[in-house]
């Protein structure tokens, strides 16, 4: 799929290098990590370090394990084996740990798993008032900014179920933006969108990427991939199989597996 | 061969149409509801003649022939029995409800007396209706006053011996009060019980999960007048000799206690209904489990089992009668005392009592009924994920 009218690979990195971003600085940083399912090892191995301001896109076969390393590292799954330090703070069965953790890093599901029960504000506003403790007030104006971000501040007052695929999944990254997170996480946002949808969330998309956001993003649009990402990288029966920068990763991939896989997407 | 065209384009997009006549109206709906078919026809008329049949004999014996007033059980007797009703008569004796009116809904609750819990009926009706009225505001300051103060001002203005209240033993309650006070406070109870323990259920902790399964599955094992016959003739058993329990109190426990296991089992039915998305949602965001709960889970859950919730309501409603058997009088229990006046004693008093009865209950019920249905509209926000 190619984004038409996106902002070129070229523009996102001047955009970058405009605001300096640092990129020593560690965002998180995946040691060793293992994982099983009672006897199943679903992770193996696994070696990542992201920086800050760095955008990730995970690609593989389905059952190569990307979203449940993703999900590790918001501790939706829990890991046996390794480290994962995620802002400084290593994730371990401290509850406290956790929530910290989690209120500094979005996420973005397939489904969107928005609240049916609350109006797309009220959405918005729930973690910053019940989380951060902002005024509701204040919430509510900072829900607003994000809802016009993503382009549908007149949705505002109702329920997920009135809206269209594409405008709950954009409802749901202004969700996660409205905690003002340092990192944000993907799940296949655009897999169980209509065709027509598929690019105004990903143009939402983008435009964090511009400004700079950490993301890792477990996506099957390859052109996304290519024109976004500054490293893509590939997993098969639960390890990382290959990384590498979009252009090499796509024209030389190495391993046969990725070769394989890329055969197999892009026709 | 014949040959198709492929290539075809649409110039003009067709416009939306009015439905056509006989589509809808009320032609279109005794087509399509009473005599669409041979069958359907004949059942309709089945149907027309039975209550031809039935109603105007229910319409007599309950209003036309009835009798409304009179002292005692001659105005309900024909000649023949030793009163005044001509022989072959037939009607409803509401001249017995309307004598024992006051027994019904409070029992042998002292008659100078009776003013307290006529003003707690007061209260409820006046807590209770801007609670049900969505749009009446303040609903935090009533829901405390409804279920938190009001329970323990009627329980000083109901039993007394405080304030300069006299005393008055629960063994005096009875009828509408028993049965209503009973319910309120099984509701109340039950409820936020029932909760705890689906949650408790679905705990990861083993402790809780274990402890709330047992008393999950012991109380829904063990019928209702078991529990309340314990509570009434064996508990005293296990008691040091002088300590005692009022009965009306204990059949509050036994009712309360019930009804929370049987809620229970409700509201997880609800919690596992919500798909996992909704708690990694929540998750993600940062919310604790307890906010998790409150703000995102529970909502959805009890909107999706409020007809399980005031089935169980319902249920227990009518169970209360049950508290007959350890001799406590309830609505149902007052009423059946009353045949034995031999003041009332004929041929109409049992009908026009039980039937009496019933419409208070069946008021109550449907009440409830309609409101879980008002409910559910309202909460109605169209479509789940």
């Amino acid at each position: 799929m190619v984004i038409e009218n996106a902002v070129s690979a070229e523009e996102i990195k001047v955009n970058a290098a405009k605001m300096h971003i640092s990129t020593t600085d560690v965002a998180i940083d995946i040691i060793a990590m293992h994982k099983w399912y009672g006897e199943f090892h679903v992770l193996k191995d696994i070696n990542l370090k992201v920086m800050r301001g760095e955008r990730i896109v995970i690609c593989g076969p389905s059952g190569s394990g990307k979203s449940t390393m993703i999900r590790c590292i918001n501790r939706l799954e829990e890991h046996q084996k390794g480290k994962i330090i995620v802002d400084g703070k290593e994730l371990t069965n401290d509850l406290k740990k956790i929530d910290e953790v989690r209120r500094e890093v979005g996420m973005v599901f397939q489904h969107f798993n928005l609240f049916p029960h609350l109006t797309i504000l009220e959405n918005c506003t729930l973690a910053p008032i019940w989380v951060r403790k902002t005024p509701k007030k204040q919430a509510e104006e900072i829900a607003m900014h994000f809802l016009k971000r993503v382009k549908i501040p007149e949705q505002a007052n109702k329920y997920p179920g009135q809206l269209s695929g594409g405008q709950q999944q954009r409802v749901a990254i202004a969700r996660s933006l409205c905690m003002n997170p340092r990192i944000m996480l993907f799940d296949e946002p655009t897999s169980a969108l209509d065709p027509e949808m598929i690019k105004e969330v990903l143009e939402t998309m983008v435009g964090l990427a511009e400004e700079g956001m950490t993301m890792l993003c477990v996506t099957h649009e390859m052109g996304f991939a290519r024109k976004v990402a500054n490293r893509v990288i590939f997993m098969d029966q639960g390890q990382i199989v290959e990384q590498n920068t979009p252009a090499e990763f796509f024209d030389h991939p190495r391993h046969e597996r990725t070769k394989l896989f890329l055969s197999q997407i892009l026709h | 061969m014949q040959e198709h065209d492929m290539s075809w384009v649409r110039t003009e997009m067709a416009l939306a149409q009015p439905a056509p006549a006989g589509v809808v109206g009320f032609g279109a709906w005794v087509r399509k509801n009473l005599i669409a078919s041979a069958g359907d026809t004949i059942l309709t008329i089945v149907g027309i003649a039975l209550v031809v049949m039935i109603l105007p004999q229910i319409i007599n014996w309950a209003f036309i022939d009835a009798v409304w007033t009179g002292p005692n059980r001659t105005v309900c007797a024909t000649v023949a029995q030793g009163g005044i009703q001509p022989d072959g008569w037939s009607g409803a004796c509401w001249a017995f409800v309307n004598a024992k009116f006051g027994q019904i809904m409070f029992g042998t609750y002292p008659v100078e007396e009776r003013w307290r819990p006529i003003l707690v009926g007061i209260l409820l009706v006046v807590l209770l209706l801007p609670m049900l009225i969505p749009s009446v505001p303040r609903k935090g300051l009533n829901a405390l006053l409804l279920i938190v103060v009001f329970p323990i001002v009627s329980f000083f203005l109901l039993v007394g011996g405080a304030f300069g209240l006299e005393h008055v033993e629960t063994a005096r309650w009875g009828g509408l009060l028993v049965t209503l006070s009973l319910s309120f406070v099984a509701i109340v109870v039950s409820l936020p019980l029932g909760i705890v323990l689906a949650l408790g259920r679905r705990s990861r902790m083993p402790v809780v999960k274990m402890l709330c399964v047992i008393f999950i599955e012991a109380v829904r094992g063990i019928p209702l007048i078991t529990v309340l016959f314990m509570a009434s003739v064996m508990l005293p058993l296990f008691l040091p000799p002088g300590v005692t329990f009022d009965k009306y109190l204990r059949a509050l426990i036994g009712v309360s206690l019930f009804a929370a296991a049987y809620m229970a089992e409700v509201v997880r039915g609800g919690l596992q209904a919500i798909p996992k998305g909704q708690y990694e949602g929540a998750d993600s965001l940062g919310l604790g489990y307890w906010q998790k709960m409150y703000l995102i889970v529970m909502p959805q859950a009890l909107k999706l089992v409020i007809p399980g919730i005031v089935n169980t309501f319902i249920g227990m409603f009518k169970d209360t009668s049950l508290v007959t058997i350890i001799s406590m009088f309830d609505l149902l229990g007052i009423v059946k005392q009353n045949f034995s006046d031999a003041n009332w004693a004929t041929a109409q008093t049992a009908r026009s009592g039980l039937i009496f009865a019933a419409f208070v209950f069946w008021l109550f019920c449907f009440g409830m009924s309609r409101y879980s249905m008002y409910t559910e509209r309202r909460l109605d926000t169209g479509h789940k994920r």
